[in-house]
C-alpha cells in the first residue's frame, strides 16, 4: 500500500491531468477557447438534440416497392433475352414471382439456359466473381417457369438502396445549409436523421420526404380526358398546384422517357422574363445532346416534366432547345422553386421513405434542460461532498478530491471521444457522482473495520485497500454489464446515458483504487500515523 | 467528531426477520402484479405509439378548455395534462388512421389559439409509429432479460451458482416492484424508465455483491459458524457501507428529482425507489436465500453446528 513506485505516481498524475485539461474546454467560453495555445485540447462535448433542440427522424425504406420495381425490370430483361433467342412466351408478375409460359413447352431447357445468362451476381467483382445471384428459377410440372428474387439478393439490394438514399439525403440536407446533420443506417431498412439546432420538421420532411424522380416525356395532345389510353402511353395527373379550372386534370404521355433526373448536372432557383420564380436546370453532355435532338424533331408538340408521377409542367416546344439548359415554369414561390432545385440537383431517392418516428425539441426546452441539469449536478455534487467530509473527515476530503478528478475524467473522455451529451447522460453523471464514492466508501469502511479490530494504523490501511479491491471489482463489473447492454439495445438518449454510466464506472474505479490511494499513501508515508480518524 | 449513521458495532439479526421479509415481498409482488393487470402502466408514446406535443404558454393554461377545444377535432382520445409547470402543457393524441402526423399536428396548431391566450411555443413534438413502438418494447424487454442473464453468468463465474440464483431472484424482485410502483403512481413508462430499471439492476446487484463478497470471505474465515449467524455477521459487517452508499446515491438522485426538470422526473423517481428496493432486497432477500441452498465450504466440515451434511463419497458411484 505504502509502496508506490515512481512510474506509477507519474502515470496516475498524468491520467488525472489529462482529465482536467481535456474537460476544461467545456467550462470556457468560445473567446477564451480561441485565445488558448494550440497544443491544448479544445474539443467540447456535443450536446444531444434534447439539450440544444433539433429534429430526430427515423425513416423507413419501402422495400416492397424496391421489390416490385426489381420484378418489373427483371421481367423486361427476361422477355428481351428470350425474344432474342427466338423463344416465344408470355409472362406475368404474380405476387412476388414472375411466371413464364412458353408457347412451345419443348423449348424449356433452352429457355432455362437463356435465363441462366440473365442472372446478375450482386456484390461480386468483375475480376474475382462471387457475389449473390439476384434471381432463382424453377420449372414447374405444367411447363411454366417460376422466377423469384432471392432473399440474399433482396437484402443486398436493400442495403444498396439504403446507402444510396443516405448519400442523396446528405446532399439534400447539406444543401439546406444547416449544422452538421447525423445520417446513418439503423437496423434493417431504416435511416436515422438527426439535425441539431433545427426546429422546423415540416421543412425538413419536405426536403427528405420526396423521392424526386424527374422525367421528361412527350405529351400525346390528341388524346382527350375520356379517351382510352393506347399501349405505350400512360395517363398522369397534373400536380395539384398546376391545375387550372377548365383545363384537363390529366394528360396522356408517352411511356418512353426522353430524359430523367439522372441527366441533370445542376438545378436551382431562377427567374423568367416576368421575374417569376422558376427552376432553372442544366443537363449533362449526353442529356443536352439528346434534348436538343428530341426538341428539334418535335417542334410544336408538348412535353411533360414529371415529378414523382405528377406532371408539374407541360410546355410547348416552340423551337429546338440547343443550349443544354432550360427552366421549369409553374406556380412556384421563391421557396418552393429553390426547394425543387435542391431536390433535383441532389438526385432522386432510389426508394420511397416514410417517417416512422419523429421527435422535435424546440431550442427553449433544450436550454431549459441544460440549465436544470447543471443546477441538479452542482447541488447534488456539493451535497454529496459535504456528507462525505462529515462522515470520513480528512479521508473524506481525499475522496472528494478524487470525485472531482473523476468528474473531470468523465467530461474529458466524453469530449475526447466526441460523445453526445443528452439529458439522460446528465442523469448518468449525477448518478455516478452518487455511486462513484462507493469505491472509496468500501475502502474507508474496510480500513475503519480493520483499525477497530486492533490492527496498527498503517497495516489497517494496507489491509483495507487490499480486501476492498476484489469487492470493488465485482460490484463495478456488474454495473458495467448493465451499461453495456443498455448501450447495445438503447437508442438515442439512452445510448448517451449508457456511455456516461460506463465511463463513470471505469473512472470511479481508477480514482478510488489509484488516485485516492496514492494521496493517502503519500500522507501515511510522511506522517506515519498511529491513529486513524476515520 | 465524525458523522456515523450506523453505530460501530451493530449486530442486528436480519436473518431472523426473513419470514416476515418473504411474506412482505410476496405481498408486494402480488400487489405489483395485481396493479399491472388491473390498472396497467401509463405507457409513453415510445411504447404505445402516437403523437405528443408539449407547448409552453404565456399565461397559466386552462387545461379543461384546451381539452374541450381539442376534443372537438374528433381525433379520438385526447389527453391533456400539466407538465411540471402550469404554463407547460402536454398533449397526447392517438395515432390517426389515414392521416399523416403532420396533418394531425397542423389541425392542433390551428385550433389551439382558441383555447390559449397569448403566444404558444412548441417546445417538443414527438411521434412514434406502431411498428417502431412494438420494436422498442421488445428491445426493452430483451435488454432487461439479457442484463439479468449476463449478471447470473458473471456471479456464477466469480462465486458459486447458488449466489447467482440468489442475486437473480433479488433482481427480478426489484424489477417487478419497480414496475408495480410505476403502475401505482401512474408515472409515464417510457424508454428512460427502461434505462432506470437497468440501472437499478446494476445498483441492486452492486449492493448484493458487496454482501455476498463478505459472506464468501466469512465462509472461509469461520468454518464452524452456523449459516444464519454467518449471514447476519456479513450483513452487519457491510451495513455501514450499504447505508453510506445508498445515502450518497439518494442525495444525488434527490437533487436530480427536485432540480433536474420535468424531463427526467420519471427516471429519477424510478431510481430513488430502486435504491430503496435494491438495498432492502440485498439484505432481506438475496442473503437469506442462501440458507435454502447448500453452500460449499472450502473443506468438508462435519461439525454438527455447521448445519451442512457432508455425505462421504460412496464407492463405485
Amino acid at each position: 500500500m505504502l509502496d508506490f513506485p515512481r512510474w506509477k505516481v507519474v502515470l496516475i498524475t498524468l491520467v488525472a491531468l489529462f482529465g482536467v485539461v481535456s474537460a476544461a474546454p467545456n467550462f470556457l467560453s468560445d473567446e477564451q477557447l480561441n485565445s488558448l495555445p494550440d497544443f491544448l485540447p479544445k474539443k467540447q462535448l456535443t450536446l444531444g438534440l434534447d439539450l440544444q433542440g433539433g429534429v430526430h427522424l427515423l425513416m423507413e425504406v419501402d422495400l416492397t416497392e424496391v421489390r416490385q420495381e426489381k420484378l418489373i425490370s427483371k421481367r423486361g430483361d427476361i422477355r428481351d433475352a428470350l425474344r432474342a433467342a427466338s423463344i416465344p412466351q408470355r409472362s406475368a408478375i404474380r405476387g412476388d414471382n414472375i411466371v413464364i409460359n412458353l408457347t412451345k413447352p419443348e423449348q424449356a431447357d433452352q429457355a432455362l439456359d437463356v435465363l441462366d445468362d440473365t442472372v446478375e451476381m450482386l456484390g461480386g467483382s468483375a475480376l474475382t466473381g462471387g457475389g449473390v445471384p439476384d434471381i432463382e428459377y424453377l420449372k414447374q410440372e405444367n411447363g411454366a417457369i417460376i422466377v423469384s428474387l432471392t432473399e440474399d439478393g433482396l437484402i443486398k439490394r436493400g442495403n444498396d438502396v439504403i446507402t444510396q438514399s443516405i448519400e442523396v439525403l446528405r446532399r439534400r440536407i447539406d444543401g439546406m445549409g444547416t449544422t452538421e446533420p447525423n445520417i446513418q443506417k439503423q437496423g434493417e431498412g431504416r435511416i436515422l436523421i438527426q439535425v441539431p439546432g433545427f426546429d422546423d420538421p415540416q421543412k425538413l420532411k419536405n426536403i427528405i420526404g420526396k423521392t424526386a424522380k424527374l422525367s421528361f416525356q412527350l405529351v400525346n395532345s390528341a388524346m382527350g380526358s375520356q379517351d382510352r389510353v393506347p399501349p405505350g402511353y400512360e395517363r398522369l395527373p397534373m400536380a395539384e398546384s398546376e391545375r387550372v379550372p377548365g383545363l384537363p386534370d390529366s394528360l396522356v404521355v408517352s411511356k418512353r422517357k426522353i430524359l430523367t433526373g439522372e441527366n441533370l448536372k445542376e438545378a436551382g432557383l431562377g427567374y423568367d422574363q416576368d421575374n417569376r420564380p422558376v427552376v432553372s436546370f442544366r443537363f449533362d453532355n449526353f442529356g443536352g445532346k439528346r434534348f436538343a435532338d428530341v426538341t428539334r424533331k418535335n417542334v410544336n408538340r408538348r412535353f411533360a416534366i414529371i415529378l414523382d408521377g405528377e406532371i408539374i409542367s407541360a410546355p410547348n416546344i416552340q423551337s429546338p432547345i440547343l443550349g443544354g439548359s432550360g427552366i421549369i415554369t409553374g406556380n412556384f414561390t421563391v421557396e418552393s422553386a429553390s426547394e425543387l432545385g435542391l431536390l433535383l440537383s441532389a438526385g432522386a431517392l432510389p426508394a420511397r421513405l416514410t417517417v416512422v418516428e419523429e421527435r422535435t425539441v424546440g431550442p427553449d426546452l433544450g436550454s431549459d434542460n441544460i440549465e436544470a441539469g447543471k443546477i441538479a449536478a452542482i447541488i447534488g455534487l456539493l451535497a454529496v461532498m459535504v456528507y462525505i467530509v462529515l462522515s470520513y473527515g480528512m479521508f473524506g476530503m481525499v475522496a472528494n478530491f478524487a470525485l472531482i478528478i473523476n468528474i473531470s475524467l468523465i467530461f474529458g473522455l466524453l469530449s475526447t471521444l466526441g460523445a453526445t451529451l443528452t439529458m439522460p447522460g446528465v442523469a448518468g453523471i449525477v448518478l455516478t457522482i452518487g455511486m462513484a464514492v462507493d469505491a472509496n466508501v468500501l475502502i474507508f469502511e474496510r480500513v475503519r473495520e480493520e483499525f477497530r479490530k486492533g490492527k496498527k494504523a498503517l497495516s489497517a490501511l494496507d489491509t483495507g485497500y487490499d480486501k476492498a479491491f476484489s469487492t470493488i471489482i465485482d460490484a463495478n463489473v456488474t454495473t458495467f454489464i448493465a451499461a453495456l447492454i443498455l448501450f447495445q439495445f438503447g437508442t438515442g438518449p439512452i445510448k448517451g446515458f449508457a456511455v456516461t454510466l460506463a465511463i463513470g464506472v471505469a473512472t470511479s474505479m481508477f480514482t478510488a483504487v489509484s488516485f485516492s490511494r496514492m494521496i493517502i499513501s503519500a500522507w501515511a508515508v510522511r506522517k506515519r500515523p498511529t491513529v486513524l480518524k476515520i | 467528531m465524525l458523522l456515523k449513521l450506523v453505530p460501530e458495532n451493530t449486530f442486528i439479526k436480519f436473518i431472523n426477520f426473513r419470514k416476515f421479509a418473504y411474506v412482505f415481498s410476496l405481498m408486494m409482488i402480488v400487489a405489483a402484479f395485481g396493479l399491472y393487470f388491473s390498472k396497467g402502466l401509463n405507457f409513453g408514446i415510445d411504447f404505445e405509439g402516437g403523437i405528443m406535443v408539449e407547448i409552453g404558454t404565456e399565461e397559466v393554461a386552462d387545461i379543461g378548455k384546451i381539452r374541450s377545444t381539442l376534443s372537438e377535432l374528433d381525433l379520438g382520445d385526447v389527453k391533456v395534462q400539466e407538465f411540471g409547470d402550469p404554463k407547460d402543457v402536454l398533449i397526447r393524441l392517438e395515432y390517426q388512421e389515414g392521416m399523416t402526423v403532420d396533418q394531425v399536428v397542423e389541425k392542433v396548431r390551428e385550433v389551439l389559439p382558441d383555447a390559449i391566450e397569448g403566444e404558444i411555443s412548441y417546445r417538443r413534438t414527438e411521434t412514434v409509429g406502431s411498428t417502431v413502438s412494438e420494436e422498442l418494447i421488445s428491445d426493452g424487454i430483451m435488454a432487461v432479460i439479457l442484463a439479468i442473464g449476463a449478471v447470473l453468468i458473471y456471479i456464477w463465474l466469480r462465486f458459486e451458482w447458488q449466489f447467482g440464483m440468489g442475486a437473480v431472484i433479488a433482481l427480478v424482485h426489484d424489477v417487478i416492484l419497480t414496475i408495480g410502483m410505476f403502475s401505482l403512481t401512474g408515472l409515464e413508462f417510457n424508454l428512460s424508465t427502461i434505462a432506470a430499471i437497468l440501472t437499478i439492476v446494476g445498483y441492486s446487484l452492486n449492493d448484493t455483491v458487496v454482501v455476498y463478497d463478505r459472506i464468501r470471505e466469512n465462509l472461509k474465515k469461520f468454518r464452524k459458524k452456523p449459516m444464519p449467524e454467518l449471514l447476519n455477521l456479513s450483513i452487519n459487517d457491510t451495513l455501514s457501507r450499504t447505508v453510506m452508499t445508498s445515502l450518497t446515491t439518494l442525495i444525488a438522485l434527490a437533487s436530480l428529482f427536485f432540480l433536474g426538470g420535468e424531463g427526467i422526473h420519471g427516471f429519477s423517481a424510478a431510481m430513488i425507489w430502486g435504491i430503496f428496493v435494491g438495498t432492502y432486497s440485498s439484505i432481506f432477500i438475496a442473503a437469506p436465500i442462501l440458507l435454502w441452498v447448500e453452500l460449499r465450504r472450502d473443506e468438508p466440515d462435519t461439525s454438527p453446528e455447521a448445519g451442512v451434511d457432508v455425505i462421504p463419497p460412496q464407492k463405485g458411484s
